[in-house]
């Protein structure tokens, strides 16, 4: 992404932060809400809360088993999986949608606060990256 | 298999400074690369990165010429008779069905199976940490696991030393494709690639219309030949002529296979689980003691069959940023130890140097390791290919070769087996214990372990 490409280049990054899958329902993505110490200086409990639930909560609907979804790998069934070739999946269409959230907080939360929150899906939806650049007014945060 | 040892991760050694980041900016090539074309596992690319094979799909084409053989065959001799005697449709059916397995066939062969990508230095960096100072200060490799609760029931995570992470639950790691896959259920040499989260359903679509298929043609064949010998005309001639073999015998391993699948499928097991016993242990308070059934077959079947298709992790086609080193750890050969080498290449030449004298004496302990299976792999629970007869119903012939996790071994020392890499790899591992973990004995068996999966040292 260009966004962490621009980010990097001036301020120095003191820090990463990994916010961890949660599988206690199974394999379905889902983060752990917890809120990391790093963060405590930078950044309110609410607010980070809110990011991750929001994100658990698009991912569970990419993944949700229901009709629609049902129906989409019938049909792709049906069609010897051709049909991937021309058309895009749900899950494809949420994550765009994730993909917009996540450049949406950067802009309004997190890069205000020197925060820079990296897209799971380009750690292979293992974590979600949270990149702590050096505030020149509050010293290196670690 | 490349990584089996541990191999520290240098906080120093991650690229957090822009300096370092930008002088390689400079010895990258001037064209853009694309993801795939340093992807670490063993795996090739076609088409600029759509078509992603393993490396050893040797049997894909003996799988597809005996279809096209078979189908030739049914088509050029049973067919005109049938088609005279009985009905036109019968080449329309066989042709449908066909199509259908090729294409299935050819979308679980070249389809990214769920691999997950390595992780990034710094991710690696941050769970070893955390484990450090949990656990114990020592630099020794255990097998790490972490218990974790699924559905109220504890599933063990595993630690890739590979990929440098906790695999997810129902995650394994192939030896022969050097990937963790998602859901992994098998490597298919037929198939020529892993079977996992995201081609399972090709594949089971493939077995399924490969099963109707060959049921088709062996009911024709005989048919045929029922209907010549009865017009008494020979009927040894008419067996010659007719791809009778090739069905009787195909015909009842992959009905079996497909029987198999079916019930992994009905009861949301893989082949993997199922062959390690995972879940049967807790069998008799519920159907079984799998976190991941929903508990009816329907439920189960539409899931693993019609669930959302997830996404490819691994970016095959994204473009490389110029200011990336690597993109994965241990990914590009070139790049770690030119990193190393830049900052401090005195330190570095020093302890390479005693590593590798180390290396040389200790290369007498093998003979003090007890050996363990030849086809176990050493400390680490990765895969090795072992086939499995037993676990199915079909005949071996043309089952897939089964793959799967070990327990940790108990002993610290590997099995002799795979060659002298591996040994050479382990003989760092006692000198790394004897020695204080230095950042710079670290930082050389960084480079040392990167640099020999990738043949730069001579091994002794």
């Amino acid at each position: 992404m260009t966004h962490s490409l621009q980010d990097l280049q001036q301020p120095a990054v003191s820090s990463k932060v990994f916010i961890q899958r949660d599988y206690s329902s199974g394999t379905i993505c889902k983060f752990q809400t917890k809120f990391p110490s790093e963060l405590e200086s930078r950044l309110d409990k609410q607010q980070f809360e809110e990011t991750i639930q929001t994100l658990n909560n698009l991912y569970a609907e990419a993944e949700k088993l229901g009709g629609k979804s049902y129906l989409e790998g019938c049909l792709a069934c049906l069609t010897a999986y051709t049909i991937f070739l021309c058309m895009e999946t749900h899950y494809e269409k949420v994550l765009k949608k994730i993909a917009r959230y996540i450049k949406d907080q950067n802009e309004k939360i997190y890069a205000p606060r020197g925060l820079l929150l990296t897209d799971p899906i380009e750690r292979g939806l293992r974590v979600v990256e949270i990149t702590i650049f050096e505030d020149r007014s509050i010293g290196s945060g670690r | 298999m490349k990584n089996c040892e541990y191999q520290q991760i240098d906080p120093r050694a991650l690229s957090v400074s822009p300096s370092s980041a930008q002088n390689h900016t400079e010895k990258k090539a001037q064209r853009p690369r694309r993801k795939w074309e340093v992807f670490p596992g063993k795996n090739r690319f076609f088409c600029d990165g759509r078509i992603i094979l393993a490396r050893q799909s040797g049997v894909l084409p003996l799988t597809l010429g005996l279809i096209v053989v078979t189908c030739g065959l049914f088509f050029a001799f049973d067919c005109p008779f049938l088609v005279e005697h009985l009905t036109v449709f019968i080449p329309v059916i066989g042709g449908v069905l066909f199509v259908f397995v090729v294409i299935s066939l050819l979308r679980t062969s070249f389809t990214d199976p769920g691999i997950l990508p390595r992780a990034t230095p710094d991710e690696a960096a941050d769970i070893e940490k955390q484990i450090d100072t949990s656990g114990s200060s020592t630099y020794r490799p255990p097998p790490r696991t972490k218990e974790i609760l699924i559905n109220q029931q504890v599933v063990k995570l595993k630690y890739c030393f590979t990929c440098k992470m906790f695999r997810p639950p129902r995650t394994s790691h192939c030896s022969l494709c050097d990937n963790c896959v998602e859901r992994f259920d098998h490597h298919c040499p037929w198939v020529g690639n892993c079977v996992g989260k995201r081609n399972y359903r090709f594949f089971y679509s493939f077995i399924i219309s490969l099963s109707f298929l060959t049921s088709f043609i062996f009911g024709c064949v005989i048919t045929h030949i029922t209907l010549r010998s009865q017009a008494g005309k020979s009927l040894l001639q008419a067996i010659q002529e007719s791809p009778l073999v090739i069905c009787f015998f195909s015909i009842w391993s992959i009905l079996g296979l497909s029987g198999f699948h079916t019930y992994l499928v009905a009861s949301n097991l893989t082949t993997n689980e199922d062959i390690k016993g995972s879940w049967s242990s807790k069998r008799g308070a519920e159907d079984s003691g799998n976190p991941y059934s929903y508990n009816s077959i329907m439920t189960n079947c539409c899931v693993t069959l019609c669930g959302p298709m997830p996404p490819s992790l691994i970016d095959r086609r994204g473009l490389l940023p110029p200011d990336e080193a690597t993109p994965a750890a241990s990914a590009s050969d070139i790049e770690l130890p030119l990193f190393a080498a830049k900052n401090d290449t005195h330190m570095c030449t020093q302890s390479t140097k005693d590593v590798l004298e180390r290396m040389v004496h200790s290369s007498d302990f093998h003979g003090l390791c007890p050996p363990g299976t030849p086809k176990t792999t050493p400390l680490e629970p990765e895969d090795s290919s072992t086939p499995a007869p037993s676990a199915e119903p079909s005949p071996s012939s043309t089952g897939c070769s089964q793959q799967h996790a070990h327990q940790p071994m108990a002993t610290p020392c590997p099995p002799f087996s795979r060659g002298s890499k591996r040994d050479s790899l382990h003989s760092i591992n006692p000198a790394f214990r004897l020695a204080s973990p230095s950042p710079s004995l670290s930082r050389a068996s960084l480079i040392l372990g990167d640099a020999a999966d990738t043949g730069f040292i001579p091994l002794p």
